[in-house]
């Protein structure tokens, strides 16, 4: 490998591993919240690409990202409205049958509306063959949309986490239900705040990633096992944790296209998922002692 | 203040209240005792809307509560300091004290916040010390003025406290014992769950006594203080001493 390849293999893990990211945070939103794994995650980035592919056809193109997110947003939010809301006391297994059963459903209904055909978002700046220079590699340019965009997100979410009540009050739920209704909170908004913002940042992921990785009615379910992974990898609940695992498994599943067959690249992930969940289910940061602090 | 009639409820096919009635004046520091699993904590959960209630009616300030989420009961001014103290330990003893006022925010009375921020650093200046910390890193007994502390918070008439001494040192039961008679003299209504029911008669003006999920006893303090029953099943006395 050569010195530009490396860069070349870098940038382009980096820019796989921040998506990943997304989706996990986009996992963690839920889970936090929750105590469940929302397997409709991936379709929320498939939505938000879908809609805005074809909003762009009729305006301008921020604006059709801004409805699709808006409107991805609504769709999560009439989700949990409808298909969560009223369970009482959500056992898991019941609820990753609804959340899967969610992943089908929505998956179908994007076949009837869309078709099966691959589309793609315009590139935001230049065309496809435009492209800038790091470190003697050769980019698009929207690589640094998604990397920007991407860390956005993560700064944004952290403010609302800890500089406002609504987002100190979301923590306050996952930290500890009980207490947190007994200070006030009504849960069940929070639950659909939760939703709401998981698609939304969802939506936006789907969006940036468009142009680069194009979009399918059936796009959402790669991207949620790689997310899936991210956020089981930095321990489930962890921000930090999931940034760090997402980046790690886009450099690994980078550099493996130079050692191995570009056709197993998903199979690494997989791998690593397993070997995971074999060895170290609580994560790399899912250490013993967060544990017992997130308990009591 | 505080007025429930036959109250019943329970887990599932559980049935753990039958037919509670108590009533709690105004002022008062009202106290219940009773073994392990009589269903005190079930109680409270019940009156703050955490279990459902089965039958019975639950009237706070004149108002039906009977039924109503947690969430709408604090916001009437019914709070609980929960047994086992549940703070939010992932959170910093500020935030924790923060979302304690969370009823308030939204209403014109999130002016007084920071102000009642300072007088419940005032009553545990160790809180204030420890602003920064996770709640979670606490120790057992700062754990449990957090827990008072994020409960005085939400501005509340009647406070209910669920075993704060549970697996605490005796001196620091004094102090959490002396903070209550002061929040009394500060005009806020207490009911008192204790398995300490010396410690909880010593301070409190009337009990009840909880056996399998009913009241078999009540009385002022001092009556209770002074029956043998009460002597010999939860004060620790045997006949010979209640002799002599
Ligand atoms: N969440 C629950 N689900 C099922 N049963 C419960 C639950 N919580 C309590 N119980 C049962 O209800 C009964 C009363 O329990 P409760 O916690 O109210 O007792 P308690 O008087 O507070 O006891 P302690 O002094 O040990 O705290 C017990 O038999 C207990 O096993
Ligand atoms: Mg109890």
């Amino acid at each position: 490998m050569s010195p530009d390849n490396i860069v070349q293999y870098l940038i382009s893990g980096i820019t796989a591993g921040s998506i990943y990211a997304i989706v996990a945070i986009g996992f963690n939103i839920i889970y936090n919240t929750t105590g469940i794994i929302n397997f409709a995650q991936g379709e929320f980035l498939m939505l938000g690409g879908m809609i805005s592919i074809t909003l762009a056809q009729f305006m301008p193109l921020p604006a059709a990202i801004l409805a699709a997110v808006i409107i991805t947003a609504g769709v999560g939010f009439l989700i949990e409205l409808v298909f969560i809301r009223w369970i009482d006391s959500p056992s898991v297994l019941r609820m990753i049958i609804i959340t899967i059963g969610l992943s089908i459903v929505i998956r179908e209904a994007a076949l009837h509306i869309w078709d099966e055909k691959v589309r793609a978002l315009p590139y935001f700046t230049g065309n496809e063959i435009t492209s800038i220079e790091i470190l003697g590699a050769r980019f698009s340019p929207q690589v640094l949309w998604v990397l920007g965009t991407c860390a956005i997100i993560v700064i944004i979410l952290n403010i609302f986490y800890y500089y406002t009540l609504t987002g100190k009050s979301m923590r306050a739920c996952a930290a500890n239900r009980t207490a947190a209704s007994l200070c006030g909170i009504n849960i069940k908004n929070m639950v659909s705040l939760s939703f709401t913002l998981s698609a939304a940042i969802g939506a936006l992921a789907g969006c940036v990633i468009s142009p680069i990785t194009q979009t399918q009615y059936d796009c959402g379910a790669t991207l949620a096992i790689k997310g899936f992974t991210a956020a089981i990898f930095g321990g489930l609940g962890s921000s930090t944790g999931a940034i760090v695992a997402g980046l790690l498994i886009g450099v690994i599943e980078a550099a493996s296209i130079s050692i191995i067959p570009l056709a197993y690249k998903d199979a690494i992930t997989l791998t690593l998922l397993l070997g995971i969940l074999f060895f170290r289910p609580g994560g790399i940061f899912g250490s013993r002692e967060a544990a017992a602090l997130k308990e009591y | 203040m505080l007025r429930i009639r036959n109250l019943e409820s329970g887990y599932g096919s559980l049935k753990v209240l039958r037919g509670v009635t108590i009533h709690i004046n105004s002022g008062e520091i009202v106290t219940i005792i009773g073994a392990n699993g009589s269903g005190k904590t079930t109680l409270l959960e019940t009156i703050t809307g955490i279990v459902r209630p089965r039958a019975g009616e639950i009237l706070y300030k004149k108002r039906n509560i009977s039924g109503m989420p947690p969430e709408r009961i604090v916001a009437l001014g019914c709070s609980l300091v929960p047994e086992g103290r549940q703070v939010f330990a992932t959170m910093t003893v500020h935030e924790n004290l923060v979302i304690g006022a969370y009823t308030r925010s939204s209403g014109p009375d999130r002016e007084n916040v920071p102000e009642d921020l300072e007088s419940v650093y005032a009553l545990f200046p160790i809180l204030k010390e420890r602003n920064r910390q996770l709640a979670g890193t606490l120790s057992g007994g700062e754990q449990q003025m957090l827990a008072i502390g994020r409960s005085l918070m939400a501005r509340p008439g009647l406070i209910m406290l669920d075993e704060p001494s549970m697996g605490l040192a005796p001196i620091i039961v004094k102090h959490i014992f002396e903070i209550i008679i002061q929040l009394r003299s500060r005009g806020n209504t207490i009911l008192l769950v204790e398995q300490n029911a010396k410690a909880a008669l010593g301070i409190a003006d009337r009990g009840y006594v909880m056996e399998t999920g009913s009241i078999v006893l009540e009385g002022t303090a001092r009556e209770l203080l002074d029956n043998h029953d009460v002597q010999r099943a939860y004060l620790g006395k045997d006949y010979k001493s209640i002799g002599e």
